[in-house]
């Protein structure tokens, strides 16, 4: 079992590469951003697979997290654009690290908080409350008429990477898929490591790991903000390739989306989320080609999975996991 | 400010409370005794607002479209339960989740599909058109009121549902031990099916009396469901109690935050940043005031399962 999931794990990573560089020799620039979008949904749900998958926090508000990423690299590059500061004299930028690393501190800022007073609560008040506060963030944002509020920003063009001509849909890919194998060896690392084991722990049995030593709530509370952060640097690279950003981001029905990627493609395990986010992005492409009313389609194949393939796309492909 | 204004928001924050209460009921019931979260419930209150828009348009009579909202809402919910739902009982909350949330895509597109993409209208009872004199000199809306005073008989109706009758006993002894109620012989599986049409049926009754004050859309019933799920988390899952006060107090706070804080910080600021600041912060507030709460009582005010 062990080795098929691996040959199902290789396959998958090498399946967005194979798809880009075909749409590169073809021109079909199309399929690129496809690909891109796969791998940003992807990088999202890794991140929420932290605390959903490992942790077992069914967290239904990372959509917060999602679009505050996003509006990061909106808000940061339309005060570069007007040669605003954004605030305390700080300048605006459109360099990407930059970005990168403000989105990944602001959403774990905003996390903890968040973490602090939902991580109290478990069960349905948890998934609730995360849901409570990601509807705060999202009106918040709709009724914040600075940076466009219903309306949403856009972005007069991508974010520069240093070296790097990211206006291209090719380069930009590359970049994104750097970031992706980055948060699924973050991943990989964090489910191996001693944290890992007892953020497991904090998951089956609270009291056992209280028992040892290890206060079950710190370990959640530290699997929560780097679920955050992670799904925030995902949604400021979403941002930078719609070149626009808007409340729907940070809607209760993205927060949705992303729990239904790490489903379909098998909870917990490393490669879920990319398996779930490429099934999506597939749906979205073959059936609302077909019909503008792909979303019930999707309804249907999601009680699907829940009653028949509770393993996901993974769990179909490569077995039952290893352990867990 | 005059007076009658202040009259005028609360109750207007009244009845926001009155209408959340009666989603919020029904919520919190089928969570108390099955131990479900359903986020389908707001596809429940959407349906019974297109039956009762759809009925009325066609026969001209609003109180035959309130009556088609019962039983539209409620036989979609008994629908629901009997060929989703129960599967769901003995899984986990996340599988909940997503049944139900694939359970709102499929009704929001399947709405779509039978009535269009247009909002409807529905017009307000010729019965009870026309406004109220308020103390002070305002004239408030006397369909409001009445949404109010339907709001108070559910309320005490389900206080003596629940408390008085053979149905209500086997409710509570479901909320406190299923397997030993199922065990004294009582068909569980129908009471499982009641309770769920019947919190149905008041969520349809919320859709269809709202339906005539706002535009009758699909997607209406998502805002309304995560306002309940604040409600039911202040006032504690599985409380009817707990609903009916969380619900008064989030159609308050809501309205009256929203009326009073652009104002009181116009008192400290320049009014052309109190109003947006106000709104954004008004629009934040009963999020605040549900984690100020749970910070003190993380499982709500009246928690029936502490």
């Amino acid at each position: 079992m062990a080795a098929r999931e691996t040959t199902v794990n290789v396959l998958l990573v090498l399946l967005l590469p194979a798809v880009a560089l075909t749409a590169l020799f073809i021109g079909e620039a199309f399929y690129i951003t496809l690909a891109t979008r796969i791998a940003i949904l992807a990088l999202a749900a890794v991140g929420l697979n932290i605390a959903l998958g490992l942790g077992g926090l069914v967290s239904f508000g990372h959509a917060a997290f999602f679009g505050l990423g996003g509006y990061v690299a909106g808000v940061l590059a339309t005060h570069a654009f007007n040669m605003e500061p954004v605030a305390l004299g700080l300048p605006g930028t459109t360099d990407m690290p930059v970005i990168w690393l403000a989105a990944i501190l602001l959403c774990g800022l905003v996390a903890l908080p968040i973490g602090l007073v939902s991580l109290r609560t478990s069960g349905v008040y948890f998934i609730m409350i995360t849901l409570a506060f990601a509807q705060m963030i999202y009106y918040f944002a709709i009724s914040w008429p600075a940076y466009g509020g219903e309306d949403g920003l856009s972005l007069s063009m991508r974010n520069g990477f240093p070296g790097l001509n990211t206006a291209r849909p090719f380069p930009y890919f590359i970049v994104v898929f750097v970031l992706l194998l980055a948060g699924l060896f973050l991943f990989h690392r964090l489910q191996a490591s001693r944290f890992g084991a007892a953020l497991e722990a904090a998951r089956q049995n609270p009291a056992r790991l209280a028992a040892t030593g290890i206060s079950p709530f710190a370990i959640r509370l530290v699997a929560f903000v780097l679920s955050a952060m992670i799904t925030g640097l995902a949604g400021a690279l979403f941002a930078d390739l719609n070149r626009f950003v808007s409340p729907s981001m940070l809607s209760w029905h993205m927060s949705g989306e992303l729990i239904v990627l790490i489903i379909l493609g098998g909870k917990s395990r490393l490669f879920g989320p990319l398996a779930g986010a490429a099934l999506y992005v597939l749906f979205e492409y073959a059936l609302g080609g077909l019909t503008e009313r792909w979303q019930l389609f999707l309804g249907l194949v999601l009680l699907a999975v829940v009653f028949f393939a509770r393993g996901g796309l993974i769990g179909l492909l490569a077995g039952r996991p290893r352990h867990g | 400010m005059s007076l009658a204004l202040l009259i005028e928001q609360f109750l207007n924050g009244l009845q926001l409370g009155v209408m959340l209460f009666l989603i919020a009921a029904g919520l919190t019931l089928i969570f108390g005794v099955m131990g479900l979260i359903n986020l389908a419930h707001g596809s429940l209150y959407m349906v019974g607002a297109f039956a009762c828009a759809a009925v009325a348009a066609a026969t001209g009579s609003f109180w035959l479209g309130l009556v088609a909202s019962l039983a539209a809402a409620a036989a979609a919910g008994a629908l629901m339960e009997v060929a989703i739902i129960r599967r769901l009982y003995a899984r986990d909350h996340l599988d909940q989740v997503l049944a139900t949330f694939a359970l709102i895509l499929i009704f929001s597109e399947g709405t779509r599909w039978l009535f269009g993409s247009f909002p409807l209208y529905l017009d307000i009872p010729p019965l009870l058109q026309g406004a109220v004199a308020l103390p002070g000199g305002g004239q408030y809306p006397l369909y409001r009121l009445a949404i109010i005073g339907v709001g108070v008989l559910v309320a005490i109706g389900l206080y003596l549902l629940i408390g008085r009758t053979r149905l209500g006993m086997r409710i509570r002894a479901g909320e406190s031990d299923r397997e030993m109620i199922a065990a004294l012989g009582i068909d569980i599986r129908s009471l499982y099916t009641i309770v769920f049409a019947f919190g149905a049926a008041l969520a349809g009754l919320a859709g269809a009396l709202v339906g005539a004050l706002q535009s009758v859309q699909v997607g209406m019933g998502e805002p309304a469901l995560i306002l309940a799920f604040v409600v039911i988390v202040i006032g504690g899952i599985g409380s009817i109690k707990g609903a009916l006060i969380g619900a008064i107090l989030v159609g308050l706070v809501d309205t009256m935050g929203r009326f009073l804080l652009p104002k009181a910080l116009a008192l400290m600021m320049p009014a052309t940043q109190a109003g947006p600041v106000g709104a954004a912060l008004a629009s934040m507030l009963i999020y605040i005031v549900m984690a100020l709460i749970l910070a003190f009582r993380p499982s709500g005010l009246f928690s029936a399962r502490a």
